[in-house]
């Protein structure tokens, strides 16, 4: 464990990461992972990211070392494609059982390293080490390394235990392998000047093959992707790229950084989602790639291209304008760069009225504030009750954000767009923009939502009814045990509060607000907030009265 | 009679199997406004959400003890402390439900202990119910982690009742397996009802799960069954459990109670419903419903119309046991020789199975199977859809979990109707198949067609598989 440890210390202290730089010594040490609250907390482990990382490698033999849980309820569930082998998507594990736990599964390990390489004959094996066996002291290195010379096959192990952290540090202990056991271990067939590494790229729904193209067209070659559609092959000899470009920097932004450090490549932070920042990556790219001796005609004809994409995705995008006018989007989402997608969203005329920045920069947050004004709320947090209690009160048209806050959206009957990784449709480059202005269109304009948010006509008359015949009505009445349960009453799903506290609070404090009733009592005043406005304006207490 | 086989191989590969504290965490979600909290890892609990997440595509209550390299060292104490404290703040919880999970068990932690002291520590939480249950991941599957999590609710929450409390005979509970889906609930509480019984699904995830729209946002589970209800099934008349996987919790019932339990292995199909509508009948004293004479013989018809389609086909499926005992006897009892089957773990059923063998296995060997034999209708899970793409044979989709197709929460297979439906649904598939892909041409009988082998039953011996 004291490798695991050292290489955990080591992640965080990153020196390629700007916003980790930027901070103190001390704590830069301690790095980004928060201390996890235990009953709310959400979101994947390490071994979850590591697993995600490297997963798009398409023709590598992904195998889980630990009890059915961590593959058995995980596997096959992310959107990755392939354009050649499709031994990723099968899920292989050694599902431990109790005598492994009380014996130690290396032996199990081996044997099931063996089975896959004969039955499989994958060009290598990924072996992805978990909690349990983490514990019981199973040492995979030495595993795998036996399993190499026997079989002559590359058993990689990915020292990945999900307690030891986060997912995206599950991501970068995923690269740190790839630096350790992968990269530069073998070489390419043929080398050119317009080899370039892409760092962070999956390849969801096939994303990747949007602008595919493009690069095809300028003749710049994928050396290898880390790790969308990627192959064993590519990785392994992808320190012959002349430059790199880092998609998911919150990822995978060590692989980059050592690789600088170790074969001089040079690397930017990029991303395709939105129109400019396509083409500022694809600048980008034809300048690093002249840097390193590629012919200076490729800054022009990357010009042309970028002039002909762009003038073509704005065109496309123009007549949703007048439709799009005044409606409203709340953009909340983690892993696509939010301002990417902003500029796309207003040039297509939706007017935003907040978005996400938790995992945002400073440079991140002021160029949103550039782009959408003091209008736009910057949100760094936002529960889900007090989200749906936003779109209830329709402050927006729309939500655009991970499959996560999907509900929260869908039971507000909002309309709703996926824009995370679980989405099915792909919006990368400048066809993807254009994509998601159609979707967005597509979801708002459904004829659906004005029936859903209609009230069935029955509904009225239930509730006339059920006043008539309900034991309430007689409560009127002012029998003292009517008038202890009415007061007992809950006045919100929420349970925080009843009806006898608030008014009690009310009245020996003479409030008048829903933030002094706040105070008083232990009301949250999130979705009760309307329901004490009620009281407060319904029954003005005892002492006002008096006042009067 | 089927012989059990285990399987040889270090590896599975493409598991048919999910983890076991999940299966219990499943069933807390059937109780109203209650937290399930996983006390391990956060991984282990993000997991499970996305898998119930993909199924129901609704929001799933679920929360982790978010244990740490560290505390797992230290023990789990203060984790579980502090989540159930901020669960107990922040989402109000009416019962939090937890299942331990295979990093905490293997680190030993003992949790009944530390609910003691919790509950010492912090009197503010004498009223909310805590339940416990010990699910390690690698032990078991899925499915007894829900009977293990329903026999400990029925030992914590059920009131054993005062003697002179008279019992009520119209009150009736159902302790349902989790092969039912929340549409199949539902279509049990409306056959129940109609004898003028009044059912206690403990749990009940037709009031959880059902994907309907609730007025307000709750953190909690937004339906199910409350936990003052669950107090008073000791007063019901009958307890009916359904699949085999309930008979403990149905005889805890009947320990601490006095209720008498009757199991319904299987409610697929036209005799056990037979069984199963007499046993109603019986025990409310009422004649059986004319509905229920006509949807008998609308299941009777609709054998009638499907067998030709459905009978003689060549049947491989994976499922947990119960689920596939239910499936894979009424599929038998329609004609379909069972030729692979292969379920998750141990249980009473499977030798009882209409098939020579049954393997505790994964999907690759369903997969190896169903090839060397020519079996031509795969029944299995979502994840089976790789496998059928493969053998390019008719698949269909039954269980946990259903992340591919809409409205998985609502498939209905119990009843005469339930049986009738899934039955219309499998043959439709079949007839669709032959169109798509039997249509002869003039060349179809002029090769010489390889003579029919006669139906081998079963496996062959293992050990003689070519591993390709």
């Amino acid at each position: 464990m004291s490798s695991l440890a050292a290489t955990v210390r080591d992640v965080f202290n990153e020196p390629g990461c700007a916003k980790n730089g930027s901070k103190p010594e001390n704590e830069r040490r301690t790095g980004c992972t928060k201390q996890l609250l235990p009953g709310s907390a959400a979101g994947g482990c390490a071994f979850d990211g590591a697993k995600i990382a490297l997963q798009p490698f398409t023709d590598v033999a992904h195998l889980v070392h630990g009890p059915i849980a961590c593959e058995g309820n995980s596997w096959d569930n992310r959107g990755a494609a392939s354009s050649g082998s499709d031994l990723w998507r099968a899920g292989f594990t050694t599902d431990m059982n109790e005598t492994d736990v009380v014996f130690g599964g290396e032996k199990r390990l081996s044997k099931a390293i063996k089975e896959i390489i004969l039955k499989y004959d994958p060009p290598a094996l990924f072996v992805y080490q978990t909690c349990v066996p983490a514990m019981i002291g199973d040492d995979i290195n030495a595993v795998c390394k036996a399993a190499t010379r026997k079989f002559g096959t590359p058993v990689v192990p990915v020292n990945s235990p999900g307690f030891v952290g986060s997912k995206n540090l599950g991501n970068k202990l995923a690269g740190e392998a790839l630096l350790e056991h992968v990269i530069g271990t073998q070489e390419p067939d043929d080398i050119t000047p317009y080899d370039i590494n892409l760092i962070g790229e999956y390849n969801l729904a096939g994303e990747l093959w949007q602008v595919k193209p493009l690069f095809d067209e300028l003749g710049i070659r994928i050396l290898c992707c880390i790790s969308g559609d990627g192959k064993y092959r590519e990785v392994a000899s992808s320190h012959r790229a002349r430059a790199a470009m880092v998609v998911c920097s919150k990822s995978m932004i060590n692989i980059a950084r050592k690789m600088k450090d170790r074969y001089g490549i040079p690397f930017f932070e990029g991303s395709f989602y939105g129109i400019q920042d396509s083409s500022i990556s694809l600048r980008d790219i034809a300048r690093l790639l002249v840097e390193r001796g590629a012919p200076g005609h490729l800054i022009e004809r990357t010009e042309a291209v970028i002039a002909r994409e762009e003038a073509r995705a704005w065109a496309a995008i123009e007549p949703y304008k007048p439709r799009f006018k005044g409606k409203k989007a709340l953009l909340i989402t983690g892993g696509v760069k939010s301002w990417s997608v902003v500029a796309a969203l207003q040039e297509a005329g939706l007017e935003l009225v907040g978005t996400s920045v938790k995992k945002s920069t400073k440079e991140d947050k002021e160029r949103i504030r550039e782009l959408t004004g003091q209008a736009t709320q910057m949100i760094e947090d936002m529960p889900p009750r007090a989200m749906y209690q936003m779109l209830k009160d329709a402050k927006a048209d729309i939500m655009l954000s991970g499959g996560k806050s999907q509900f929260v959206a869908l039971k507000a009957a909002t309309p709703w767009l996926d824009i995370n990784q679980e989405r099915c449709h792909a919006y990368m480059g400048y066809l993807g923009m254009v994509k998601l202005v159609e979707e967005i269109d597509r979801s708002l304009f459904n004829p659906m939502w004005e029936q859903l948010r209609r009230p069935a006509p029955w509904q009225a008359l239930a509730r006339t009814l059920a006043k008539v015949h309900s034991p309430a009505a007689i409560s009127i009445s002012g029998s003292e045990i009517d008038e202890t349960a009415r007061r007992a009453k809950k006045i919100c799903v929420c349970n925080t509060v009843d009806l006898g506290t608030i008014e009690d609070a009310v009245c020996s404090h003479n409030l008048t607000s829903v933030e002094a009733v706040r105070q008083h009592t232990n009301a949250i005043g999130g979705c009760c907030k309307r329901r004490i406005e009620d009281i407060l304006q319904s029954s003005p207490s005892h002492a006002l009265q008096a006042a009067e | 009679m089927a012989v059990v086989m285990t399987p040889k191989k270090a590896c599975a590969v493409n598991p048919l199997k999910m983890s076991q504290p999940i299966g219990g965490a499943f069933a807390f979600m059937g109780l109203r406004g209650a937290m399930p909290l996983l006390h391990g890892a956060q991984g282990c609990t993000s997991f499970g959400l996305t898998l119930f997440v993909r199924h129901f595509k609704e929001a799933v209550p679920l929360q982790t003890t978010g244990m740490t390299e560290v505390t797992t060292v230290l023990g789990g104490y203060d984790n579980l402390e502090q989540a159930i404290l901020n669960i107990f703040n922040r989402a109000k919880p009416k019962v939090i439900g937890i299942c331990s999970t295979g990093v905490t068990e293997t680190n030993g932690d003992d949790v009944d202990a530390y609910i003691k002291l919790i509950r010492q520590k912090h009197p503010q939480l004498a009223r909310l119910p805590l339940v416990y249950v010990s699910t390690p991941d690698f032990k078991d599957a899925f499915q007894d982690g829900w009977g293990k999590a329903v026999t400990r609710m029925v030992e914590v929450l059920v009131e054993t009742p005062a003697v002179d409390v008279p019992r009520d005979p119209a009150r009736v509970n159902v302790l349902p397996g989790c092969h039912l889906t929340p549409g199949d609930l539902d279509e049990l509480r409306a056959i129940l009802s109609d004898f003028g019984l009044q059912p206690s699904f403990l749990p009940d995830l037709a009031g959880s799960l059902d994907g309907h729209v609730p007025d307000e946002f709750t953190p909690t589970t937004i339906g199910g069954i409350g936990v003052d209800e669950i107090a008073l099934m000791g007063r019901a008349g009958w307890t009916i459990a359904i699949g085999s996987q309930m008979r403990r919790a149905g005889e805890a019932m009947q320990a601490k109670t006095g209720v008498p339990f009757r199991l319904f292995e299987r409610l697929c199909g036209l005799l056990p419903n037979d069984e199963f509508i007499a046993f109603l009948s019986e025990i409310s004293g009422r004649p059986v419903p004319s509905k229920y004479r006509r949807q008998r013989g609308q299941l009777v018809d609709a054998m009638l119309d499907t067998h030709f389609h459905i009978g003689g086909r060549k049947l491989a499926i994976g499922a947990e046991p119960d689920l596939l005992f239910d499936l894979s006897s009424m599929l038998h009892d329609m004609g379909v020789q069972v030729i692979a089957a292969v379920t998750t773990t141990h249980s009473a059923v499977l030798e009882r199975l209409a098939s020579e063998e049954v393997l505790i296995g994964d999907l690759e060997d369903l997969e190896e199977v169903a090839k060397s034999k020519g079996c031509d209708l795969l029944i299995t899970h979502s994840h089976g859809r790789q496998a059928a793409a493969r053998l390019k044979i008719p698949f269909y989709r039954v269980g946990f979990p259903m992340f591919d197709r809409i409205g998985a929460g609502h498939h209905n297979s119990v009843g005469y109707r339930g049986t009738r439906d899934l039955v219309f649904a499998i043959a439709n598939l079949l007839i669709e198949d032959r169109e798509q892909n039997y249509r002869p041409t003039p060349d179809t009988w002029r090769t010489s067609a390889p003579a029919p082998r006669p139906c081998l039953r079963g496996f062959t011996d293992r050990t003689e598989r070519p591993i390709p």
